[in-house]
């Protein structure tokens, strides 16, 4: 376009309205919102005063407490994404080899998880893994263990429900990736003398890695700000940001300091996220292009 | 100068049978092409030879050793892909020097090798550039470095060229022919290009229904060949349908319309019915009297070097090939005479023709 009239050149905007208005009504402004709201006073007699102050960023950044709530959130959200990727490279990896009806369903088995409640699906895993449930049962039964394992309201249990929910995303994305994979490369290296464990080592997961890093990311994501999973398998033994935040907003009732925590978490998520990217697009660099 | 036998091979998908007892000896240091249309077996030939695809039965001999039971790693072959198969994480020199690393050779004599390889494509210089940063062309070249730095006992190359543009297509069928036999190494092309497969060749195997219809060299397989695919397949042909009046030791009159024809034939050429086959180029346009065989010319077709004329002729459509040597040619709606040579009118004897 040359010469494009004033009413052209609106009509982009003009069509990306309706979801930036979505986009800004639901996600700026209360993110602003809370950003505003965690700088007030909070007072336990009076509530919530309008006057600004730095406290509960000054509080939440020199007591201990919070340093342990935050790094047993880290490490939990870590835990799960390291086995998502130890789970699932090889599940995708399986799935691209299989005949495509097969494929087909296991998708759709993969993807289970996604398309229950959290809530049917957390209460779910609370009858599986509870001291009398089948999973200790079984271990029982098969002589695993002496005595039942503790998975309800441990750091295991939660590790094991969210890695449940959250491998979907890690196959999608590694799928895409494998997508992209020249079939003929795995044999190239093959051909040049490469074992098929050299050849998976040195060939195929370095073209893997875009999709395991942004599996990863959103894994993490998603793990670091989940709240339902460690809420209902956690309970209270297992506080982590999330339910700590709750906590403070609803028990509490210290909306600033609440607001101050979710900020420091959001904080956190993103400079987790991007230095990780930064980091493997740096060594992994000319995958990416 | 590694000698190769196929002894029997065979290869079944379910109820499709993609290759068919197929028995191949290639030379030390021949250059020998499986020329084919897609699915007549010539890929899974290769992918048989190079360890990929277990074969169904038979056996694959390199140097009087059978390497059908041995892993790809271990067969020393070199495959030049048709994507390429570059690493996209590795740099050109890390590509060339992966063969020689998964040998376990030392540092300083490794990167003699990769120099030396690059130097062969002449790509000397682009050491630490991406796959991605490079042309096709150029892309090509390190994946032939890549095979050529290991010295595989057998190369083989599986439609090497099909990603390239037709100019540059050519350019590198005459440098890599001119490789090959500089290094004197055993190869084998998978191609369905029959250009291709004749500029590069020592010998072409042209292949339909898993089988080998025709085996010899460029010229044999254009100018003689047995079966009738291989007439259709490799250039063009005029195919003549007639009826064998007499058949005088092999030398047969054939009767096609009101035109009879002398045509050389087996002795033992059984039934009445009988292909003829004549290359475009063979025949020749003359004078409309005086020829035995006349025709009116229905298209004329320009080409630049050659034209190409579409004739009614007595013996049914013929198309006719002629230089173009700058005389102004016969005109569309002219009635002419068509010559030929005897022994260029020809039968396929083949059994396998009538596929």
């Amino acid at each position: 376009m040359v010469d494009a009239s004033p009413r052209q050149r609106s009509t982009p905007w003009l069509l990306s309205l309706p979801s930036l208005l979505l986009f800004v009504g639901l996600l700026a402004v209360p993110m602003a919102l809370t950003a505003v709201l965690s700088f007030h006073v909070f007072e336990g007699m009076r509530g919530i005063q309008t006057a600004f102050t730095l406290s509960n960023y000054i509080e939440v950044l020199t007591d201990g407490y919070y340093y342990e709530l935050f790094l047993r959130t880290g490490l939990m959200s870590l835990g799960v994404t390291v086995i998502c990727i130890l789970v699932g490279v090889p599940e995708t990896l399986i799935l691209a080899k299989m005949r495509p009806a097969l494929q087909g369903t296991f998708f759709v088995v993969i993807l289970g998880p996604l398309l229950i409640s959290v809530v049917v699906r957390t209460l779910g895993w609370q009858i599986l893994l509870g001291r009398q449930g089948p999973v200790n049962s079984a271990l029982l039964s098969l002589g695993i263990v002496e005595e039942p394992v503790r998975f309800l309201y441990s750091m295991v249990g939660v590790v094991i429900v969210l890695t449940h929910v959250l491998l979907p995303f890690m196959i999608v994305a590694i799928w895409s990736a494998l997508q992209k994979l020249d079939g003929q490369v795995a044999h190239a290296a093959r051909s040049l003398g490469a074992g098929p464990i050299t050849t998976f080592w040195r060939v195929v997961l370095p073209q893997l890695m875009p999709g395991i890093l942004s599996g990863a990311i959103i894994v993490f994501t998603l793990a670091a700000s989940a709240f339902a999973t460690p809420a209902i398998i956690g309970g209270r033994r297992v506080k982590v940001v999330t339910t700590a935040i709750y906590d403070e907003f609803l028990t509490s009732l210290n909306w600033p300091l609440g607001a101050a925590i979710a900020i420091m978490l959001l904080i956190a998520i993103v400079a987790v996220v991007l230095g990780s990217n930064r980091l493997v697009e740096r060594r992994f660099k000319q995958v990416f292009s | 100068m590694s000698t190769m036998s196929l002894r029997g091979l065979s290869k079944t998908f379910g109820n499709f049978q993609a290759v068919n007892n197929l028995d191949l000896n290639v030379e030390g240091g021949e250059f020998l092409s499986l020329l084919g249309p897609s699915g007549c077996g010539k890929t899974t030939t290769l992918q048989m030879v190079a360890g990929f695809v277990p074969p169904t039965s038979g056996t694959v001999l390199v140097e009087g050793e059978d390497v059908t039971h041995v892993v790809p790693e271990k067969r020393d072959m070199g495959i030049v892909f048709q994507s390429y198969a570059l690493f996209p994480h590795m740099t050109i020199a890390q590509n060339v020097g992966f063969g020689l690393e998964m040998r376990k050779m030392k540092r300083q004599a490794l990167k003699e090798r990769v120099d030396e390889a690059l130097a062969m494509v002449r790509l000397s210089g682009l050491e630490d550039r991406y796959p991605n940063q490079l042309s096709g062309g150029q892309r090509q070249r390190v994946a032939i470095a890549r095979v050529l730095a290991i010295r595989p006992r057998v190369l083989l190359l599986d439609e090497p060229m099909s990603n390239l543009d037709a100019k540059l297509r050519g350019d590198m069928h005459v440098e890599l022919r001119a490789l090959q036999r500089r290094l004197g190494i055993t190869t084998i092309l998978v191609t369905h290009d029959q250009v291709e497969a004749m500029t590069m060749s020592d010998r072409i195997a042209v292949m339909t229904g898993g089988k080998i219809a025709e085996l010899g060299t460029p010229q044999q397989v254009y100018d003689k060949p047995v079966s009738e695919f291989a007439y259709r397949f490799l250039g063009q042909t005029n195919e003549i349908t007639g009826e064998i009046t007499s058949n005088d030791a092999g030398s047969a009159k054939v009767q096609v319309g009101s035109i009879s024809l002398p045509v050389k034939v087996s002795e033992s050429h059984q039934g009445t019915s009988i292909k003829l086959f004549v290359r475009p180029e063979r025949l020749r346009i003359g004078a409309a009297d005086g020829s035995a065989v006349k025709g009116k010319i229905l298209t004329r077709l320009f080409l630049g070097g050659i034209w190409f004329y579409d004739i009614d002729s007595d013996i049914g459509p013929l198309r006719i090939s002629a230089p173009n040597l700058g005389m102004s040619p016969a005109e569309e709606g002219e009635t002419v005479g068509i010559e030929w040579n005897s022994g260029d009118m020809q039968v396929a004897t083949s059994e396998l023709a009538n596929g």
